[in-house]
C-alpha cells in the first residue's frame, strides 16, 4: 500500500501573517511549518501502510525556496520520502494550477491511494482534493473520517452534518482527510533525526512537464480582486431566562449546527 | 570555547520544549495534588526514546551526550520537576550501573526495556540509618544456593514502586576482605521475587508526582546472574553514577530556577500596586535581576561538568560544584519568586508554590550539599 500525503508548508500560525500589498496573497517568505491539518493525512497515511503490513508514504509538496521545514516534520513522524516542487515560475500560481502540479507530482510516485487535508490552513479554498481527482481520473471522496482498504477498493466513512456515509470507490483514490479524526503521532527523536537523512527530490516545473504559462502568475485564472479586514467581534447575544433557558439554548445550538 | 549545542543536541532540546508544553505542564499540577506519579507521560515518553537518553542505540537508547541530556532537562523541568525528578532518577542512577558494569546479558534483560522506555528504572542505596555515609549501610547480601540472599531495608527510593516499575538495582554488603573492611555488591530484584515488599508512597513537601517508597528484603533469594558488577566493587561503581546524577540534578536546578524566574517576571509584569505594575519597582527589578545572574552563573557550570563529562576528562568536582551551586541557587530563587509574588505566591494552588516545595530536596538527594562541600574540600587537597 503505496500512499501520497498531499501536505502543504505555511507560515507559522501562531505568528503574524501578511499580505502583499499588490498580489493581496499571503506572503510566504521565512521557515514555513508543516500545516497542522496536513498531519492528520500524514497519520492516516501511516497507519493505512502499517495495516497493509508494507509499502511506504510519500509526500508531495509545493513550497517556495526549496522549503523543507514542514517536509521534515512530516518524514519524522515515519513518511519515507518526498516529492517537493519549488520553482520560481511557481509565484502566483492559483488553486487549480497548483492541482496541475501535485497531480503530475503525484503521477511520478505511482501510488495506490492519495490523500489530502480538506482544506489548508492558510489558503482555504478546499477546492484542490477535488481537482487534482478530475486531473488524475481518479474517484474523489472528501471529508474522509475512517477508510477501509479491502482489497482493490476502499470504503470511507464520509463525515456529512448529520452523520456519515458509507462510500467504496476502487483504487487509486483521492481522499480528503477530515481534521481531528486521528490522532497524529509525535515525532520521536530517532525518527526526528533520520529525517534529516530521508530523500526530498526537488522538482522544477519543467520536470514534471508542465507548461510555464499553466501555472504561475501567468497561468492564473482566479485573482484575488480586495481584501477587507474581517470584522470586529461583536458582542454576545443575551438570553434571558424566563424558565425556558434550556429550550433557548438548544435551539440556538441547532441553528449553528453543533446539535 | 564552544556553548552552543550541536543539531541533535538542539533538536532533542525543542523535542522535549515541545512534549513538556503539550503534554506534561497541563496535567503537572493535577498529579502533584493527587500524590501520583503520572506514569502514562513517562510511557509516552519512552515511545519518543527519551527514557533511553544516556544508553547508547545497541541497548536500545539514543546515546545522547551529557550536554544534551542537560538541555533536555532544562526543557522538562520547566514544565514539572516531579516527571523531571522521575526521568532523572530513571536515566542516571536507575539504568547506568546496568550500563557501565552489567554482563551484555544483564544489559538485554534489564537495560533494553528501561531504555526503549517500556519499564522504569530505580535503585537503592539509602536506608534508615544510612544516607550520607554510603558505607554505613546495613542491608546485606550473603551467598547461598547458587545465588544471593538478601535481607534488609531501603529507604526514599525513587521509581521502584509504579506500574511502570521493573523492580531495583540495590547495594548490599557481601562480607568482608582479609583486613576485615566491608565489600559491597549490586544485585538486580525484580518486582514480584518472593520477600520483596514496599510501603505505601511517601509524600514529601515537593516532588508529589514521584513515586518514593521504602523497600523491604525479607531472605529475599537472587541467582548469580543478578548480581551487577565486581562483587568486590559494589560500591566503588555506584558512586561513580552519583557523579552523573549530581549533573542531573543540577540541571534539575537549573529548570526549576528557569521556571521560576519566568513566572516572577510575568506576575511582576501583570501585578499592579500604587498604580503601576510592580515590575516597575526597583525592589522588584533587582530581585529578578539578581535570579537571571545566578540562574546562568549555574547553568554554565553545569554544562561546563557535562562537557567535561562528554569529553571522558575528570569532572567530579566540577559536578559536585554545580550541583552545589545550581541547588542553593533554586531554592533561594524559589524563595524570592514566591516573595515577588506575594500572598498569592503562598497558596499552593499558584505554579510558583509548587516549585517552591520541589525546590528543598535538590539540596539534599543525589548527595547533600554537605557532601558535595567535602567532594570540593578533598579535590583541592584538604
Amino acid at each position: 500500500m503505496n500512499v501520497v500525503v498531499c501536505v502543504k508548508q505555511i507560515p507559522d500560525p501562531a505568528g503574524t501573517m501578511k499580505l502583499d500589498q499588490s498580489s493581496h496573497n499571503l506572503v510566504r517568505e521565512g521557515k514555513l511549518i508543516l500545516d497542522e491539518s496536513d498531519s492528520y493525512g500524514v497519520e492516516m497515511g501511516l497507519q493505512l501502510a502499517e495495516q497493509a503490513g508494507g509499502g511506504e508514504v510519500t509526500l508531495v509538496s509545493m513550497a517556495p525556496n526549496s522549503e523543507t521545514s514542514g517536509l521534515r516534520t512530516a518524514l519524522a513522524m515515519g513518511a519515507a520520502r518526498a516529492i517537493l516542487v519549488s520553482d520560481p515560475g511557481l509565484a502566483g500560481t492559483d488553486a487549480l494550477g497548483t492541482a496541475k502540479v501535485l497531480a503530475a507530482a503525484i503521477k511520478r510516485a505511482e501510488p495506490d491511494l492519495i490523500l489530502t487535508a480538506t482544506e489548508s490552513t492558510d489558503g482555504y479554498t478546499g477546492t484542490i482534493p477535488a481537482q487534482i481527482a478530475e486531473l488524475l481520473g481518479m474517484p474523489s471522496v472528501t471529508f474522509s473520517k475512517k477508510v477501509t482498504i479491502s482489497g482493490d477498493n476502499v470504503t470511507v466513512e464520509r463525515q456529512t452534518e448529520e452523520g456519515y456515509e458509507e462510500v467504496e470507490v476502487p483504487l487509486p483514490a483521492v481522499l480528503s482527510v477530515t481534521a481531528g479524526v486521528v490522532e497524529p503521532r509525535y515525532p520521536s527523536f530517532k525518527g526526528i533525526m533520520a529525517a534529516k537523512g530521508k530523500p526530498v527530490d526537488e522538482l522544477k516545473v519543467t520536470d514534471l512537464g508542465i507548461d510555464g504559462s499553466a501555472v504561475g502568475a501567468s497561468g492564473a485564472r482566479q485573482e484575488v480582486t480586495a481584501v477587507t479586514p474581517a470584522e470586529a467581534r461583536k458582542a454576545g447575544e443575551i438570553v434571558t431566562d424566563d424558565g425556558d433557558g434550556f429550550q433557548q439554548i438548544i435551539s440556538y445550538l441547532e441553528r449553528i449546527k453543533v446539535i | 570555547m564552544d556553548f552552543d549545542l550541536s543539531e541533535p543536541e538542539q533538536e532533542l532540546a525543542a523535542l522535549c520544549r515541545d512534549f513538556a508544553q503539550r503534554e506534561i505542564a497541563p496535567v503537572a499540577a493535577a498529579a502533584w495534588e493527587e500524590n501520583r506519579c503520572p506514569t502514562e507521560i513517562l510511557e509516552k515518553m519512552g515511545k519518543l526514546g527519551l527514557l533511553g537518553l544516556l544508553v547508547p542505540p545497541e541497548w536500545g537508547g539514543i546515546g545522547m551526550t551529557t550536554v544534551g541530556f542537560v538541555a533536555a532537562m532544562e526543557a522538562l523541568g520547566v514544565a514539572d520537576q516531579s516527571v523531571a525528578s522521575a526521568w532523572q532518577a530513571h536515566s542516571t542512577i536507575g539504568s547506568l550501573p546496568l550500563l557501565l558494569f552489567g554482563t551484555d546479558e544483564q544489559k538485554e534483560r534489564w537495560l533494553r526495556p528501561l531504555a526503549e522506555g517500556t519499564a522504569l528504572g530505580a535503585f537503592g542505596l539509602t536506608e534508615p540509618d544510612a544516607g550520607s555515609d554510603a558505607r554505613g549501610i546495613a542491608t546485606r547480601a550473603v551467598c547461598r544456593d547458587g545465588g544471593w540472599v538478601v535481607n534488609g531495608r531501603k529507604a526514599f527510593i525513587s521509581n521502584a514502586g509504579t506500574d511502570m516499575s521493573f523492580g531495583v538495582t540495590l547495594l548490599a554488603r557481601t562480607g568482608e576482605d582479609d583486613r576485615g573492611a566491608p565489600q559491597y555488591g549490586s544485585f538486580v530484584v525484580e518486582r514480584g521475587t518472593d520477600g520483596f515488599t514496599m510501603g505505601p508512597k511517601m509524600k514529601g513537601i515537593g516532588w508529589h508526582g514521584l513515586d518514593t517508597r521504602e523497600l523491604y528484603f525479607d531472605d529475599v533469594w537472587v541467582p548469580d546472574d543478578h548480581l551487577v558488577g565486581d562483587p568486590d566493587l559494589g560500591l566503588g561503581q555506584f558512586l561513580k553514577t552519583l557523579e552523573v546524577g549530581r549533573i542531573s540534578i543540577a540541571a534539575l536546578s537549573i529548570s526549576l530556577t528557569q521556571a521560576v524566574l519566568d513566572l516572577a517576571l510575568g506576575y511582576a509584569k501583570e501585578r499592579r500596586q500604587f498604580g503601576r505594575a510592580i515590575a516597575d519597582f526597583q525592589a522588584i527589578q533587582f530581585k529578578l535581576a539578581d535570579i537571571a545572574t545566578e540562574l546562568e552563573a549555574a547553568r554554565w557550570l553545569t554544562y561546563r561538568a557535562a562537557a567535561l563529562r562528554d569529553a571522558q576528562r575528570p569532572f567530579m568536582k566540577e559536578a559536585a560544584m554545580a550541583k552545589l551551586k545550581a541547588s542553593r541557587t533554586a531554592m533561594w530563587a524559589a524563595s524570592e519568586a514566591v516573595q515577588i509574588h506575594g500572598g498569592i505566591g503562598y497558596m499552593l494552588e499558584t505554579p510558583v508554590a509548587r516549585f517552591f516545595c520541589d525546590a528543598k530536596v535538590l539540596e539534599i538527594g543525589e548527595g547533600t550539599n554537605e557532601i558535595q562541600h567535602l567532594v570540593i574540600a578533598r579535590a583541592l587537597g584538604c
